[in-house]
């Protein structure tokens, strides 16, 4: 069995993409698409990483890190944020929050898959 | 038996008559039209003369037949008061209007810190008061159907034929009340129809009565001297006074005068002009004059040539019977039955909007707690409840006639009801002119009053053995000697009806008094009181409002359920311009609160618009300044403390406006620093979709051919988004930068609004029920249509994305108002967040929607497009779903006409 990746966005057509893309490498890929519960969703799903997107409906992907971070069991989890504002002050609050790794759309897709091997691998490493 | 007929007939004849005069003056009324008569001081006069009922029509013979001269006092208290107009009655007039008094209970109730318990018991007491009156009404009518019947047939008719006539009548005159005495909700607005068939009905009577006149003395008596030696051989020709019954019966005549809701009704609520009073002061005099002119030649004719033992009250009609004068018989009789007629209708009518205002509507209110707020037109219940209580009012005056067997002389029953009434005087007048008179002393005081008066005088009428015992009046209640109904206190000698008339009064006058000096008035009253007794000194509202935490579309929902959707959001329109701050909803300044509640007291009344209002605001604070306002006396203090009233207002209005403009500004900025922002977001979600999917078609081997279309198809899909982001962007900056040529050309909103409809249809899947009136939208357009229904589409296509309801439904309403057309769409949805609505015409705001292709733009172009038609589109408060207002200028829709 590959890794689990949870994918937190709320575009279909980016969802379809990162789907296809991770599932052929192997990994077990579930999605989420409301902000407002995300955090909830991610501590009871446990996945080994979360993409997780900025401009979410309920709640903004800066919130949801900070609540993961806070939390003992996740404060550890690997994150790869998504954003298609694009603004360095972004970047900045990403790195403030805690993230692991930041990317902006549209992305490469060899990129999106060197990250989110690089950062299974890490943690991998480190558990 | 013909003869009757005839005059049934006559009758039916001029009650139609009448029906159309009131049907006229309500349609003139309505347009506008024939102001110099519908407000006129002529007619006003004439309306006041409801005070002379059947009672003074026919009574005033009988009275002087049995007591001489002593009838006049009943014309002379009337007009003390009307030539005395300038300390009374302009008082209460100028307060009436200020105050948008309904009745005089609300008046009274006002006075007293809105006080609904107190006006609960004014009306009980009128009520009570007032319904013998009204049976009284009934039984002049059926009598003198009968003494006609009697001369036709000689024989008296039969009491079931009586009966029966007097149930029909009653009927008519519910009818007639009902049909034109609850047009309108808001009692201010001036009954047309029933004032102008009352004034017909007052020029009917008199007309009547000095006919009769004129016949007994050149008729009968042959002459001015001939007729006057034999008033001098006559009794009547002695000149007795009984002082004390000379002053009691004037004044309880004053008193009533004032007192009795229909007069109240005729002289307060409907006055158009306060100037009228001054014509009216000697007008009215002068009419009660000519009544009473030929009273006493026809009272002592009758005396001479009728038989022993007719009943000199309908003297009037039977002596132009015995003569055989048929015709003047019938228009004596058309005069009698206009007296009775136009007292039972204003009298009905005033009881009714009582009994509604200040019974049935806090009733109700109390029974749907919470219910200020709740949507749907109470303005049923409270016409329906004021028509229920006019034929319950009507209903227990035939009940009372009925049982009273048609008993008494007819100016008793007039005299007790006069009495009943008169209690009120010293609430009224304590009212207006001490600012010391509390509630609890106006409660006493009509308490004791009334109780008095029902003891001496309402009880004692049915006779010893009726209900007091005949040991009641020589021993006393109880047995005890102090409390004989006729001789209270143990002191014999009076007479029965000034003893009653005295001692209700007094007692009444004393404990009022008491009371209020020792009861402290709460602050509401005091402020009250300030102003109805300074009611020339400052008619503008001090009192207001603290603090409002109100929601202006609470209060919004609630005065459209009293006032009607179109007025209230009149009012709230105008309010809102008044205060300078777009869209509709005027923010709940203590003014707003204090003019709102006005208004609405025009419709329910003082205490329930009071009621009303402070279940939203959440009680009433009175402010330390109207307080010092109230307690000091001084006219420049008063003066100085409302300038710096009127300017902290200001600064606080200035203070609100500049905190305005800076969270505006704030906003802005952030805006532009979102707008970027968003645009990158935007232009960005599409491409990442697109570079990716194209990277995956260019780099991975083995998909098959439905993958392929699937991945190709979202591309396609996405560039579209794509181009229609940057086509809406440069729509909205060429809108923005006033680029744009109108192309304007002609065209009806109907043609308009069905390809519109169309079009959305078609590119929107989820249905919708559209609602529509094409006769409204029958408007002709001359404008940039191309552009106009853009903004159209716009609006359905978001109705349809985002209406929820589990049967979407949009309403498209069509109106003219003034210079301009409007056009509302309204779903059935759950309307938008107070707090989005502010932003929702901003660029890129979208509201909680998660569909991805909106760029939320559409608003903003609209709204630029109506900006460049030199109208506007605007969200619209207080429908219950979510709804815009689309407005054009109506000299760009009908410029083609």
């Amino acid at each position: 069995m590959g890794k689990h990746v949870l994918l937190v966005e709320d575009e279909l057509n980016i969802i379809e993409a990162i789907r296809f893309l991770l599932s052929r490498e192997g990994w077990q890929v579930d999605t989420h698409s409301d902000g407002a519960d995300a955090t909830d969703v991610i501590r009871s799903s446990k996945p080994d990483l979360v993409v997780l997107d900025v401009m979410l409906p309920g709640k903004s992907g800066f919130d949801i890190l900070e609540e993961l971070r806070g939390d003992a069991a996740t404060a550890d989890l690997p994150v790869l944020m998504l954003t298609a504002r694009g603004q360095s002050r972004d970047r900045e609050m990403a790195e403030k929050a805690g993230v692991s790794r930041f990317m902006t759309k549209p992305f490469s897709n060899t990129e999106v898959l060197t990250a989110v091997r690089d950062l299974l691998y890490v943690h991998g490493q480190r558990t | 038996m013909a003869s009757l007929n005839a005059l049934v007939a006559v009758c039916l004849a001029y009650v139609f008559f009448l029906f159309c005069v009131a049907f006229a003056a309500e349609r003139a009324g309505v347009r506008g039209r024939a102001r110099w008569l519908l407000r006129s001081p002529l007619v006003y006069t004439l309306s006041l003369s409801i005070y002379c009922t059947a009672w003074t029509f026919y009574g005033a013979v009988g009275y002087a037949a049995r007591s001489g001269l002593e009838y006049v006092t009943i014309y002379l208290g009337p007009s003390l008061v009307m030539i005395g107009w300038w300390w009374i009655a302009r008082r209460l007039v100028r307060i009436g209007r200020s105050h948008k008094v309904t009745s005089i209970a609300d008046l009274i109730s006002s006075r007293y810190g809105k006080s609904n318990g107190l006006a609960i018991v004014v009306t009980i007491m009128a009520v009570i008061g007032v319904t013998p009156y009204i049976a009284l009404q009934l039984q002049s009518v059926t009598a003198s159907l009968s003494l006609f019947a009697a001369a036709e047939q000689g024989s008296l008719t039969d009491a079931d034929e009586a009966r029966a006539a007097g149930f029909w009548i009653a009927v008519g005159l519910a009818l007639f009340t009902v049909l034109f005495g609850t047009r309108n909700l808001n009692v201010n607005e001036r009954q047309h129809g029933v004032v102008i068939a009352v004034a017909v009905e007052a020029v009917v009577k008199l007309i009547a009565l000095l006919a009769v006149g004129v016949f007994v003395v050149w008729g009968i008596a042959g002459g001015v001297s001939e007729t006057l030696a034999r008033i001098d051989a006559s009794d009547l020709g002695t000149w007795e006074m009984d002082g004390s019954r000379w002053a009691g019966l004037t004044f309880v005549s004053a008193a009533a005068f004032l007192c009795l809701p229909r007069m109240f009704q005729v002289m307060v609520v409907e006055n158009d002009d306060e100037r009228h009073l001054q014509i009216a002061s000697w007008a009215f005099p002068l009419y009660l004059m000519l009544m009473s002119l030929f009273v006493v030649p026809i009272a002592v004719i009758g005396l001479d040539l009728l038989p022993a033992g007719s009943n000199p009250d309908f003297f009037v009609l039977s002596l132009p019977l015995s003569q055989g004068r048929e015709g003047l018989a019938t228009l004596s009789f058309l005069g009698g039955f206009s007296s009775a007629t136009s007292m039972v209708i204003v009298a009905t009518l005033a009881l009714s909007t009582m009994v509604s205002n200040h019974v049935v509507m806090p009733v109700f209110l109390y029974l749907h707690q919470g219910g200020a707020t709740q949507s749907g037109d109470v303005r049923n219940v409270v016409i329906l409840s004021r028509r229920l209580s006019i034929l319950a009012i009507i209903g227990f005056g035939y009940i009372y006639y009925r049982l009273s067997g048609g008993s008494g002389a007819l100016a008793a029953i007039g005299l007790i009801s006069f009495a009943g009434v008169a209690q009120f005087l010293p609430a009224l007048l304590g009212g207006i002119f001490w600012r010391g008179a509390t509630r609890a002393g106006a409660l006493v005081g009509l308490g004791v009053g009334f109780s008095v008066w029902v003891f001496t005088m309402l009880l004692p009428s049915f006779g010893p053995d009726a209900i007091l015992s005949a040991a009641v009046f020589d021993k006393g209640l109880f047995g005890i000697n102090g409390l004989r109904p006729q001789a209270l206190f143990g002191i014999p000698g009076l007479d029965p009806t000034v003893h009653a008339i005295f001692w209700s009064l007094l007692l009444n006058a004393v404990s009022f008094a008491l009371v209020s000096l020792m009861t402290f008035p709460d602050p509401l009253e005091r402020l009250q009181g300030a102003q109805f007794v300074n009611v020339f000194d400052h008619s503008g509202q001090t009192r207001g409002w603290q603090a409002p935490v109100a929601e202006s579309e609470d209060l919004m929902i609630m005065a459209q359920r009293i006032l009607g959707a179109k007025e209230a959001q009149r009012l709230f329109q105008a309010e809102a311009d008044r205060q300078g701050n777009g869209g509709y909803l005027p923010k709940p300044t203590a003014d707003f609160l204090q003019r709102l509640e006005l208004e609405l007291a025009g419709s329910v009344g003082g205490a329930t618009a009071h009621a009303m209002i402070s279940q939203i605001v959440g009680g009433t604070a009175v402010s330390v300044q109207d307080l010092l306002a109230v307690a000091d006396e001084s006219a420049q203090m008063l003066e100085y403390s409302s300038q710096l009233e009127a300017k902290s207002r200001e600064l606080s209005q200035t203070a609100a406006q500049l905190r305005d403009a800076n969270a505006k500004l704030m906003q802005l900025s952030d805006q532009k620093d979102a707008f970027l922002s968003q645009i990158s977001h935007e232009l960005r979600t599409p491409m990442t979709s697109i570079r990716a999917f194209s990277e995956i078609l260019r780099d991975t081997d083995g998909l098959g051919p439905l993958e392929k279309t699937k991945y190709a198809n979202i591309i396609h899909v996405e560039a579209i988004r794509l181009t229609r982001l940057l086509d809406d962007l440069l729509d909205l900056s060429v809108l923005e930068n006033g680029q744009v040529t109108l192309n304007r050309q002609s065209g009806s909103l109907v043609d308009l609004l069905d390809h519109a409809i169309a079009t959305a249809q078609a590119s929107e899947a989820r249905p919708i029920t559209f609602k529509r009136r094409r006769l409204d939208e029958t408007v002709t357009l001359h404008t940039d249509l191309d552009r106009l229904s853009q903004v159209f589409i716009n609006l359905i296509t978001n109705a349809q994305k985002y209406c929820l309801a589990q049967d979407p439904e949009l309403r498209i309403d069509v109106a003219q108002s003034g210079e301009r057309v409007v056009i509302d769409f309204i779903d059935n949805g759950w309307g938008i967040p107070a707090a989005s609505r502010d932003v929702m015409f901003e660029k890129f705001s979208r509201i909680g929607a998660q569909d991805g292709n909106g760029a939320g733009l559409g608003l903003a172009i609209c709204r630029e497009i109506m900006a460049r038609l030199g109208g506007d589109v605007s969200y619209l408060d207080g429908t219950g779903g979510t709804a815009f207002r689309v407005t054009l200028p109506h000299s760009q829709a009908l410029a083609a006409q």
